[in-house]
């Protein structure tokens, strides 16, 4: 493959990868928040539902929890909108062959994430962390619903564009170029629904282990108590909850539509070489793409024909009978990528399972050796949603639009951006977002030491000093 | 049809010019303006709230172009790779300047990221003239629909001296924008700059008109094909007069709505002269990109057409709560 287009491709790589770790934060979160704050709002002593009969005491306590949260959430926030402006350009600048021949299809959600999401998502971020005394607690909850809302829409129309990348649907090719034929058609593309509700509930995945993580901090420190039972309570139920939907039935039905739409990619992340009649499910193995077969294997019989079919001898294709120049370019990365993430998957349920059983047998909040591992669980979920996407990135590969476009087609001619100017701007991409790296966690290190406001006064009553989005 | 989304683009440019043109234009005056630390601090939170919000009017205008005009996008974008990865950086900068200052509370770290805020807004307000200089003037698109230019060519003469234009336009933006909002000894320092910036105005129209003439003749001829197209150079001179009653008046509001008058005239000035091209080669050379030949199949326009007159009626209805929210009380009178 020829130099501009690797040089194209690592620097989407890095600008990509580093963007969605933000993302990942501000949807999950953005639940969370919004959960939050609605027990604040409509919380009261004679509710019927139990989560929101709360004291005004209560209620008060969640408010802060919500308002500390915030501070974390406006950095993320302010670090994904940056990086984000990044991304959309580049399809332009890097991709610029994909762009011409896709953008009648893939512009729609594009721009339609840009028009429907993040103008709903930036107009009430501000006013949400202007704050509640500014807005007063009523406008201030519907502002923590709208940037929710806004940040899972904005998911949900990237999704719609990788989804149409992955298994393209509902196009004619006219002139060399992919036109929309059914507007519907896209939006109802077979791949997105499952693709969605896996990685939304991926997000919030991280957002619940991220809020469990804090709280088993400060219960190890002593600090916080208040706050810290309502983010281990919210943490462990939601990382239980979420994390048995990643695997079922999201991660299982997802898989299968790989396996019909995909085969070279289900293959890969398999690690199967031979077609197979009842194939078996790798636990652990080492992929050899020279000698086609993996290495020092742990197999469950007939599992993988069961899992993709629901049939014990269902047939499953194998990379053997597909030409290597479909293969994806790096089996084993797609085939390790995958086995991170399912194996980090299992551990996770495994950790949230016993958070929510010891929750219930009120033991969670006195058990320090389930505090130590929620603090260190929540760098896992990124490694597993990141792991997750090189999946599906690399396993499309070769091409840029499955089946429809080749990567190396899809970059910009070498005549307009050659390797040499890509190189330029991967080094400076590389040093910036170093740089954004190491303020955000200074940053959030600091809301993090400082921690949630409590008891005493209210916070002041006068509009705060300073009203940027992330002050 | 293609018309239509030319006009959508234009629209979502132009809006996207006034209101991030202000914040541009407070940025890059930012440290000349702010004297003193909390007056920083007053220009900075009175954008603080809503430039984001602004910022997305590129987002989204981009997307349409992307999603109409699939061709010019690809070559626009490759073709000027460095003044849009340039655009990025800055872009970057810009929004960390802004969100960073106030996380800590320290002299330096204030004064470093106003220094950056300051120096990424006013080469942003730069580029984005040399940018349309460029288009302007043409680009060496081939037969393929591709072209290059080295940075050094994106930095031609007449490019440069839009990009001068686009700079003191947004400064004065800026300065307007103060001058309506801000309080004392700021707002007056502002209202100087406005008038100073009028006469620079003024200087660079006369200044640029014969030079655009000279690399684009049709931006001058088509208004005489079109008379009825000579409705936008009028509507930026006479936005132009007013800025200069009401700056006498003192009116600063209305000022200021003059010069979001005078940048849509401008703008609409530009896409009337260029129309039907959307990306022009250079002058008398084949290969320019046309509404027609660069946009998509009828259907995604049609469809697109439905969505977009909903999702930007919800965007005015949003933008308006929160600028109400934000600009409800008046400022203290100085
Ligand atoms: C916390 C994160 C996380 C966890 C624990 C899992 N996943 Fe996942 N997975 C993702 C986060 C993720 C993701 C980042 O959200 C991906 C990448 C693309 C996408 O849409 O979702 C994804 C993609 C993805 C794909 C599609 C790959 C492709 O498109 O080629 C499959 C088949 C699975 N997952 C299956 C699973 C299974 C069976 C799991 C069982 C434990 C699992 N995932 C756990
Ligand atoms: C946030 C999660 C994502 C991650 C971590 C990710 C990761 C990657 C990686 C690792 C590559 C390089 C693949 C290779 O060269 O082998 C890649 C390529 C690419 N991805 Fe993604 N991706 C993500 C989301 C998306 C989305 C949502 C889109 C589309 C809307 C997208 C579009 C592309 C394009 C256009 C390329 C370049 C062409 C190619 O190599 O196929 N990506 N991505
Ligand atoms: C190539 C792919 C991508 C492009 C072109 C892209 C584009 C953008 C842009 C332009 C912004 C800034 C919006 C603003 O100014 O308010 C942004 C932020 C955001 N993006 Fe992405 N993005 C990509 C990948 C992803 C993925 C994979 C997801 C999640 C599924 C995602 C979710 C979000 C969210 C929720 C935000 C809001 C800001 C934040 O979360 O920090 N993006 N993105």
């Amino acid at each position: 493959m020829s130099s501009h287009v690797t040089v194209d491709r690592l620097q989407f790589a890095l600008t990509v990868t580093f963007h969605y770790l933000f993302p990942i934060l501000t949807m999950g979160l953005a639940l969370f928040l919004a959960y939050l704050k609605s027990v604040a709002y409509l919380g009261g002593e004679h509710r019927r539902l139990a989560l929101l009969r709360k004291t005004a005491e209560e209620r008060e306590t969640y408010d802060r929890a919500a308002d500390f949260w915030a501070k974390v959430f406006a950095v993320n926030f302010a670090v994904g909108v940056v990086t984000g402006v990044v991304m959309e350009f580049q399809f332009g600048t890097n991709w610029a062959q994909f762009s011409n021949f896709s953008g009648g299809v893939i512009g729609q959600t594009l721009a339609m994430e840009g028009t429907f999401a993040f103008f709903a998502e930036s107009a009430f971020i501000g006013a949400f962390i202007a704050g509640r005394q500014r807005l007063g607690p009523r406008m201030h909850w519907i502002a923590a619903l709208m940037v929710f809302t806004g940040s899972w829409v904005s998911g949900f129309f990237i999704i719609v564009t990788n989804a149409w990348m992955q298994h393209p649907v509902a196009y004619v090719i006219h002139g060399g170029r992919a036109q929309l034929q059914s507007f519907w058609g896209l939006l109802g593309n077979p791949w997105v629904f499952w693709q969605y509700a896996h990685n939304m509930s991926g997000a919030v995945i991280t957002g619940a282990f991220v809020l469990a993580g804090l709280g088993a901090l400060y219960t190890l420190l002593g600090r916080h108590p208040e706050f810290s039972r309502i983010c281990l309570t919210a943490g462990v139920v939601g990382a239980l909850i979420f994390s048995t939907l990643q695997i079922f039935p999201t991660g299982d039905q997802h898989a299968r539509r790989v396996a019909r739409y995909q085969p070279s990619a289900f293959a890969a992340m398999e690690g199967l070489f031979p077609t197979a009649r009842g194939a078996p499910l790798v636990i652990i193995g080492n992929p050899d793409t020279q000698r086609r077969r993996l290495e020092s294997s742990i197999e469950m019989p007939h599992f993988l024909s069961f899992l993709t079919s629901h049939r014990w001898n269902a047939t499953v294709k194998g990379l053997n009978d597909i030409p290597t120049s479909q293969w994806p370019d790096s089996v084993p990365l797609v085939y390790y990528a995958y086995h991170i993430m399912v194996g980090l998957g299992t551990i996770l349920w495994v950790m949230a399972l016993i958070g929510v059983l010891l929750l219930w047998r009120g033991r969670l909040f006195r058990s320090r050796r389930m505090m130590w591992a929620l603090l260190l669980a929540w760098p896992f979920t990124y490694i597993a949603n990141i792991a997750g996407w090189t999946v599906a990135e690399t396993g499309r590969q070769p091409w840029i639009a499955f089946h429809l476009q080749r990567t190396a087609a899809g970059a910009s001619p070498p005549g307009s951006v050659p390797a040499g100017t890509g190189i330029f701007s991967l080094l400076g991409f590389m040093g910036l977002y170093l740089l954004i790296l190491i303020l955000y966690v200074v940053l959030t290190l600091r809301i993090v030491a400082r921690g949630p406001q409590e008891g005493g006064p209210p916070a002041e009553t006068a509009p705060p000093r300073v009203a940027t989005t992330a002050s | 049809m293609a018309t239509v989304f030319f006009i959508v683009v234009a629209f979502m440019i132009a809006t996207y010019v006034v209101l991030d043109g202000f914040d541009l234009g407070v940025g890059a005056l930012h440290r000349i303006l702010g004297r003193t630390d909390p007056e920083r601090d007053e220009a900075t939170s009175l954008i603080g709230p809503i430039w984001d919000g602004n910022e997305v009017w590129l987002i989204a205008g981009g997307g349409v172009l992307f999603l109409a005009f699939p061709k010019a996008y690809a070559a626009a974008f490759s073709g000027l790779y460095f003044g849009l990865i340039l655009v990025l950086w800055l872009l970057i900068g810009r929004g960390l300047g802004i969100e960073m200052r106030h996380q800590i509370d320290h002299p330096l770290w204030r004064a470093a990221w106003d220094t950056v805020f300051w120096l990424s807004s006013a080469a942003l307000a730069f580029v984005f003239g040399v940018a349309l200089g460029n288009v302007v003037r043409g680009v060496p698109l081939g037969p393929d629909g591709y072209f290059h230019l080295t940075l050094f060519h994106i930095l031609n003469w007449y490019a440069l001296m839009i990009g001068l234009f686009g700079l003191v336009v947004l400064s004065a933006h800026g300065a307007h924008f103060l001058a309506w909002r801000a309080t004392a000894p700021l707002a007056n320092r502002a209202r100087s700059w406005a008038r100073g910036l009028w006469c620079g105005e003024v200087l660079l129209i006369l200044g640029c008109a014969w030079p655009t003439y000279s690399v684009r003749s049709t931006m001058v001829t088509s208004f005489g094909d079109h008379p009825w197209r000579l409705v936008f150079p009028i509507l930026a001179l006479g936005a132009l007069a007013a800025e200069f009653a009401w700056q006498r008046a003192g009116r600063w509001s209305r000022a200021f709505l003059a010069s979001c008058a005078f940048i849509v005239g401008l703008l609409t000035t530009m896409a009337a002269g260029l129309y039907p091209y959307i990306l022009p080669a250079h002058e008398h050379r084949p290969y320019g990109l046309t509404v027609d030949n660069a946009a998509t199949g009828h259907h995604a326009l049609a469809v697109a057409i439905v969505w977009w007159s909903i999702a930007i009626a919800l965007a005015i209805v949003y933008f308006t709560v929160v600028y109400r929210l934000f600009f409800r009380q008046r400022p203290a009178r100085a």
